[in-house]
């Protein structure tokens, strides 16, 4: 058995390997060093407790713990890359009902010895710890739901959205002064259930480009959950681990709203701000190009930019993308890629896409190191992408996306644009991009034509 | 259905409707293609290579005409053709129905169809078939070096050893497609190169091409229907010959490319501009079929003035590029078929509702279609004015980044007083212990807030994982109630450990998966 105080010191140590872990991830090499330091911390957290003082009961632990490693190996190993977005909301889920679970014991069997105010804080850190992690995890299941199809990705919006959403509020608050006054048990239970639909409710409402935003709200919820546990039964590593992770995805939700040019409180209201005028008609045709004139015009190309999109991922194209990449490198063309902060359904989607097809990080860059490039450039591929290449919103201030900062993809010499059909994107805007003398339509599934593309480049 | 590509009968026209290539193209489409035997000779492709992309090649145009339901080629049929006419077949070629009312008759009566390639709408749809842009551009082009060859001088400006030779003067008139390939043409031969238009519209497109436009002051918009140029008012005129008598002395070098759809070309290079020319300058009339530009033009003839002015009347510039010419048209009859075809099945359909279709048919089925109904859609869009960004002098913008500092400065410092009074206000109520930790609390979130902004973009993904595993550290709370002495609370607290394992474990293992794959080029 560990003493207290040398408990404490490993929390302080884990909390010291914690923040590195997550400073780590400034650069890639640094960042593969990094995780380890988070492992370790965790070990040392996890290890310190069990053997601490208060910890009797290892009977369920060791099971638990086994069974849960197991799971965790699979399901870490199965994943797609494609996936990712929808294992990282089902994670969150699981830190979310754990908050719920332990919010709800702290309450049964609340800790000894509270008087006056220690009892009212304490009640108060049960309550809010359990709506955090009530709406996290419902959110998070929904959330995961539009991610891998199985709910539709449209933003569900019923009427009076928003009222519903304050009515849920107004209860909560309702119930917890009423806990706080001790009328039972029973009030919190009620406030979970309603948490719980709240947090379904406010995910629905919201789809499609806005899941980045969603997703890394969720991190952040979930940190906050962490913390309020932390508060709950005064144990300072949660607190700080918590507040971590609750910064981490504040920061993270605020970067893919600053990318949208939309305010996070409109993105958590849900749906698309209504636009103020009458959206400039686009004039002119799209033109299609097929296969073979891509590739000879991929061969007289010095520079080309491929702009990937959660098409991209749709059509599982980045192993064919990361070839053709190759290929063309090695003919001595200037390959890049541009990645839109909230291209794809989490932030930095594109990027472990590119990695796992093995496009070196070099060449992957940021909207703000190429946006300039575009006017030198010959070529730009545009894969399933749309809103983020958009002139409109730079051009058009009645757009709904109008502000939003764009890829000026237009600059450059040709544009092509791999789509699967005719359709708008997600956001259901009009692209001018796509009418632009310069642009070509290449119809068809993204993997289709790529494959075809890169038969037709080897030969 | 089967596509043939006659020999051209005209004498000097080198080109040809159909190249191995589009021959190719038309096969996808499913039609057959058969060549009278050396029709592309003269164009540079030979029979074998036709037969390579698999074209059937027949020894004569009687055998041709016969075999084939859609005839392509250059020219309007010839009176030798006209026998080979018959109700059901199609022909694609240039036609000029307005200048060729009696052929058009006897063709009409013939019951054959006649899509005119001359005809087709000038709508940005209809770009990819537009034969006489191509053929324009290669007029321009094409210009520029017959120019170049009748022109004693370079074209650029060189200080050489042998002393300084100055740069030709160019100046372009109509500044449609063939204008403004010859403008840049000139220009990369490093001419300087003027230009006119009486479309002001235009002038950005001139200046795009890199050459200066001579502005005439003079309110009088000359564009007309289809983005070709309406005659002038009698002052304009005036206007203009002004212009250019000061413009004639200094310019090496005319190229006049005006046009007035259905009408003889607009005289503006008239036998006072020559006279008043350098001896050794150069006038290249590309409306020389249509009468030209210049009153001393004589069509197919390079003619010389008695001030040593050379006059260029060649009407066939683009069949001097015949290779050229016979790629860019066999294309856009592709694409006039390809839209002819909806099934892609090798049949056509002549659908009379389909503007470009309708506006190119002259004569369908024994039926007069020409005149066409005036197409729909303006041939360049009008933009809308827009109001010019108003530029910020320096002072301005300094004033508004002071404003800006100002604004961030005071929303932090009400956020501080905010925070400092949210503070006092716990402080006066929550217990001592629960202050300890909120200090802990708030450190983490600055120190969260800090360290996060410096993870890279690219990283955002891993970045989720690793926070999804450490947030797994929720487990604590549930090993420190698991050992209680209820049964819910120890159940509770056993799935929350099952659970919080997963995160950590699965949150763990795919961040180094994630990682691993990040690679250096």
């Amino acid at each position: 058995m560990l003493s207290s105080n040398i408990v404490t010191a490993i929390y302080i140590a884990a909390s010291v390997l914690f923040i590195l872990s997550l400073g780590g991830l400034s650069n890639q090499e640094k960042a593969k060093r990094a995780v380890w330091f988070g492992i370790v911390g965790m070990a040392l957290a996890v290890f310190g407790t069990v053997f601490g003082p208060q910890v009797s009961g290892f009977i369920w632990i060791i099971p638990m713990i086994l069974i849960g490693s197991i799971i965790g190996v699979i399901v870490a190993q199965r994943v797609e890359m494609t996936g990712m977005p929808q294992l990282v909301a089902a994670l969150h889920t699981f830190v979310g009902l754990a908050a719920v679970f332990i919010g709800i014991n702290s309450h049964i069997d609340p800790p000894s010895g509270l008087i006056g105010a220690e009892l009212i804080i304490h009640d108060v850190e049960v309550f809010v710890g359990v709506f955090i992690g009530a709406v996290t995890a419902t959110g998070s299941v929904i959330a995961y739901g539009k991610l891998s199809g199985s709910i539709d990705g449209k933003a569900l919006l019923l009427p009076a959205r928003n009222w519903l959403n304050l009515a849920a509020v107004l209860a909560c608050l309702w119930l917890g002064t009423l806990f706080l006054d001790h009328a039972g048990p029973w009030t919190l239970y009620l406030m979970t259930a309603i948490a719980f639909l709240f947090g379904a409710h406010l995910v629905m409402a919201i789809g499609g480009a806005d899941m980045p935003v969603v997703v890394s709200m969720l991190n952040s919820y979930s940190g906050w959950a962490a913390a309020a546990t932390g508060f709950l039964l005064g144990n300072d590593l949660l607190i700080v681990t918590g507040a971590l992770v609750g910064a981490s995805g504040a920061i993270l939700s605020y970067i893919m709203c600053k990318a949208m040019n939309r305010s996070f409180i409109s993105v958590i209201l849900g749906g698309w701000g209504t636009s103020t005028g009458v959206a400039q008609e686009v004039e002119g045709e799209m033109i299609a190009t097929d296969v073979s004139s891509v590739a000879s015009d991929l061969m007289d190309a010095q520079s080309i930019i491929i702009v990937p999109g959660y098409g991209m991922a749709v059509a599982q194209a980045q192993g064919a993308v990361s070839e053709i990449t190759r290929r063309l490198r090695d003919k001595g063309k200037n390959v890049r890629f541009a990645i839109h902060p909230v291209a794809g359904r989490l932030p930095g989607h594109m990027n472990v896409l590119l990695a796992e097809a093995k496009v070196p990080y070099d060449i992957v860059l940021e909207m703000d190191e190429i946006n300039n490039d575009f006017s030198d450039t010959d070529m730009v591929i545009i894969l399933g992408a749309n809103d983020i290449v958009n002139p409109a919103a730079q051009d058009d201030p009645n757009s709904p996306i109008a502000g939003m900062p764009v890829l000026e993809v237009w600059k450059a010499g040709q544009v092509i644009i791999s789509k699967r059909g005719q359709g708008r994107g997600y956001s259901g805007i009009e692209n001018p991009l796509f009418f632009k003398d310069n642009s070509r339509m290449l119809y068809g599934d993204a993997k289709a034509s790529l494959d075809q593309l890169l038969a037709q480049i080897t030969s | 259905m089967i596509i043939g590509a006659p020999k051209e009968l005209q004498a000097g026209e080198k080109r040809v409707a159909m190249t191995p290539d589009s021959a190719g193209q038309l096969q996808k489409l499913g039609f057959e293609c058969v060549l009278e035997a050396g029709a592309g000779i003269e164009a540079g492709f030979s029979d074998a290579t036709y037969k390579a992309a698999g074209v059937k090649i027949v020894k004569t145009a009687a055998s041709l005409w016969k075999q084939s339901d859609i005839i392509i080629k250059v020219q309007a049929v010839s009176q030798a053709e006209e026998a080979h006419l018959k109700a059901g077949k199609t022909i694609v070629s240039f036609f000029w129905p307005a200048q060729n009312k009696e052929l058009l008759d006897r063709v009409v009566s013939s019951g054959s169809n006649q899509i005119a390639m001359d005809m087709v709408p000038r709508i940005s749809r209809a770009q990819k078939m537009d034969a006489l842009s191509s053929m324009a551009n290669i007029a321009g082009y094409r210009a520029v070096i017959e120019a170049g060859n009748h022109f004693g001088r370079f074209f650029t400006g060189q200080i050489t050893a042998a002393g300084k030779v100055p740069p030709a003067k160019v100046l372009v008139i109509g500044a449609g497609v063939a204008g403004l390939a010859a403008i840049g043409t000139a220009q990369s031969l490093g001419a300087i190169v003027r230009a006119f238009d009486v479309r002001p519209e235009v002038a950005e497109q001139i200046e795009s091409m890199g050459a200066e436009f001579l502005m005439l002051e003079f309110d009088e918009d000359g564009s007309g229907e289809g983005g070709y140029a309406k005659p002038a008012s009698p002052e304009f005129i005036e206007k203009e010959m002004a212009l250019f008598r000061e413009q004639a002395p200094e310019i090496d070098i005319v190229i006049t490319t005006a046009l007035i759809p259905g009408r003889p070309a607009p005289k503006l290079w008239p036998a006072e501009m020559v006279g008043l020319m350098k001896s050794g300058s150069v006038v290249v009339d590309l409306a020389a079929e249509q009468g030209g530009n210049c009153d001393l033009t004589k069509p197919n003839k390079v003619i010389k003035t008695e001030n040593g002015v050379t006059i260029i009347g060649y009407t066939d510039f683009p069949s001097r590029m015949s290779a050229q010419s016979s790629t860019l048209y066999a294309t856009n009859i592709r694409h006039m078929l390809d839209d002819l075809t909806p099934e892609n099945d090798g049949n056509i359909f002549i659908n009379l509702e389909d503007d470009v279709i309708r506006g190119a048919l002259v004569s369908h089925n024994g039926d007069l279609m020409f005149p066409p109904p005036a197409p729909k859609v303006a041939a360049i869009g009008k933009q809308p004015a827009t109001p010019a960004p108003v530029e910020l002098t320096a002072a301005e913008k300094a004033a508004l980044e002071q404003a800006a500092i100002r604004k961030s400065g005071q929303q932090q410092i009400g956020l501080l007083v905010f925070g400092g009074l949210f503070m006092l206000l716990i402080g006066s109520f929550a217990p001592a212990s629960f202050m300890q930790h909120f200090i802990v609390f708030a450190l983490s979130c600055f120190v969260g807030f800090q360290v996060i902004w410096n993870v890279s973009h690219a990283l955002h993904t891993p970045l989720m994982a690793v926070t999804n595993a450490i947030s797994g550290i929720i487990i604590l709370g549930a090993l420190l109630q698991i050992g209680s002495s209820s049964f819910i609370v120890t159940l509770l607290a056993s799935i929350s450990v099952l659970i919080a394992t997963i995160n950590i474990v699965g949150g763990f293992m795919v961040t180094r998966r994630m990682l691993a794959m990040f690679q250096k080029s």
